[in-house]
């Protein structure tokens, strides 16, 4: 009997956008005011998705689902929810 | 004290881009679970949202081992890996330190369908943990009532609200003799974290739940997830205790409204911030509806101050 190579065993491996590109869900984006923010990683620890880094505070604008969390529980506000369409 | 975020591990295993909703609290409990257990961990899932979060082959959006078994088989599926992989190391197959097994199930899993094998694996004090993220319904098939809606809860079995209160799950599983029980909810990262090290670090069978406010069930912007966890706690509707060798302690808030420092918040605003509440909320018995959930928490809170005084 032929080997099956790992591409189609019927197993899945770790690996992100198992569910795809999941930023094309998002109808707002947030954007974070690097003035305002004093790094204390609350929107780090809350994300859902893991999108955030943690020392920088950027956002991986391919996989964030635009839910918003990280924009409610900024303490300063230094995160806004902006709207997709309105480039 | 709880763990500060800033000392939380660095360790994602909940990988971005995953299946689940924006704002999902399964996937934000998940993500605190996995900085606690690490890498070394087998995953047992039941049919639950946190399965179709896991993405479409051949990708997998959680870093574990992941097995998808049966409803009815959290606590038999996980008890047979566990004892699998103690024989395996007593005969030499398998190297250093054991995998923690862990089943990550929804309220459904856990309260109704699969009470029966995690009891026996309770009975049998097998090395598991057992995670049970309560959504309060089956949030999966389109919200259905569980055991563990609360009363007045609209559902799309109970539209005209739940007519009786939820089951005391956590304290069920306490009444078991296991080693270590404890509640948790996702607006308190650092306790999660505490209490999954210590289900980690203790051998015997282990039970924590997790609140997860599901925005699409409990009707509430999605933005709100955090909130709405925080505000359940804050009211009373959910305790945040632990209990090891039987012994219940609680945490930080839920302690200074158990030991009457501080009142619990009414839970009115708790209600009116979801929609599964408020749309039964609008008539003339809205008040009587009000006290009715207002009794039911004011009886677990009572019953809890109570319950944690024996130790025997």
């Amino acid at each position: 009997m032929k080997s099956v190579t790992k591409a189609y065993r019927p197993i899945s491996w770790p690996m992100k956008g198992s569910g795809g590109d999941t930023g094309s869900w998002r109808t707002h984006r947030p954007v974070v005011d690097h003035n305002l923010c004093n790094k204390c990683q609350f929107c780090w620890v809350y994300c859902p998705e893991a999108v955030i880094d943690r020392i920088e505070i950027t956002i991986d604008y391919t996989y964030c689902k635009g839910c918003g969390v990280c924009a409610e529980e900024c303490p300063t506000g230094a995160i806004s929810m902006v709207n997709e369409e309105e480039e | 004290m709880a763990t500060s975020i800033k000392k939380l591990p660095d360790i994602e295993q909940v990988l971005s881009g995953n299946g689940a909703c924006g704002g999902c609290p399964a996937t934000m409990a998940l993500r605190i679970v996995g900085k606690a257990l690490g890498t070394n961990a087998i995953m047992l899932l039941t049919p639950s949202c946190s399965v179709a979060s896991m993405g479409m082959t051949p990708k997998l959006g959680y870093n574990w081992p992941c097995i998808n078994i049966t409803f009815a088989s959290a606590g038999s599926s996980a008890s047979g890996i566990t004892h699998a992989l103690e024989i395996m190391k007593e005969k030499g197959r398998l190297e250093g330190e054991l995998p923690t097994v862990f089943s990550w199930v929804g309220d459904g899993g856990t309260y109704d369908i699969g009470f029966q094998a995690l009891s026996a694996a309770a009975e049998r004090n097998d090395n598991i943990i057992h995670f049970c993220y309560n959504n309060e319904a089956y949030s999966n098939t389109g919200v259905q009532r569980s055991g563990a809606t609360p009363r007045g809860t609209y559902t799309t079995t109970t539209p005209s609200g739940k007519r009786q209160p939820k089951k005391n799950m956590a304290l069920l599983m306490l009444e078991h003799n296991i080693p270590y029980v404890a509640t948790a909810t996702v607006a308190y990262p650092g306790d999660l974290y505490d209490k999954v090290v210590k289900a980690k670090n203790t051998p015997g069978m282990k039970y924590i739940e997790i609140l997860a406010p599901c925005y699409l069930g409990w009707q509430f912007d999605m933005a709100e997830t955090v909130q709405l966890s925080r505000m359940a706690v804050r009211s009373g509707a959910w305790l945040l205790w632990e209990a090891e060798n039987g012994k219940i302690s609680f945490n930080s808030p839920s302690s200074n409204i158990i030991s009457g420092k501080k009142a619990a918040e009414p839970v009115d605003e708790y209600l009116m911030k979801q929609g599964r509440f408020k749309r039964l909320l609008q008539g003339s018995d809205a008040s009587q509806r009000i006290a009715e959930i207002q009794g039911d928490i004011d009886q677990q809170i009572a019953f809890m101050r109570e319950r944690a005084k024996i130790n025997i």
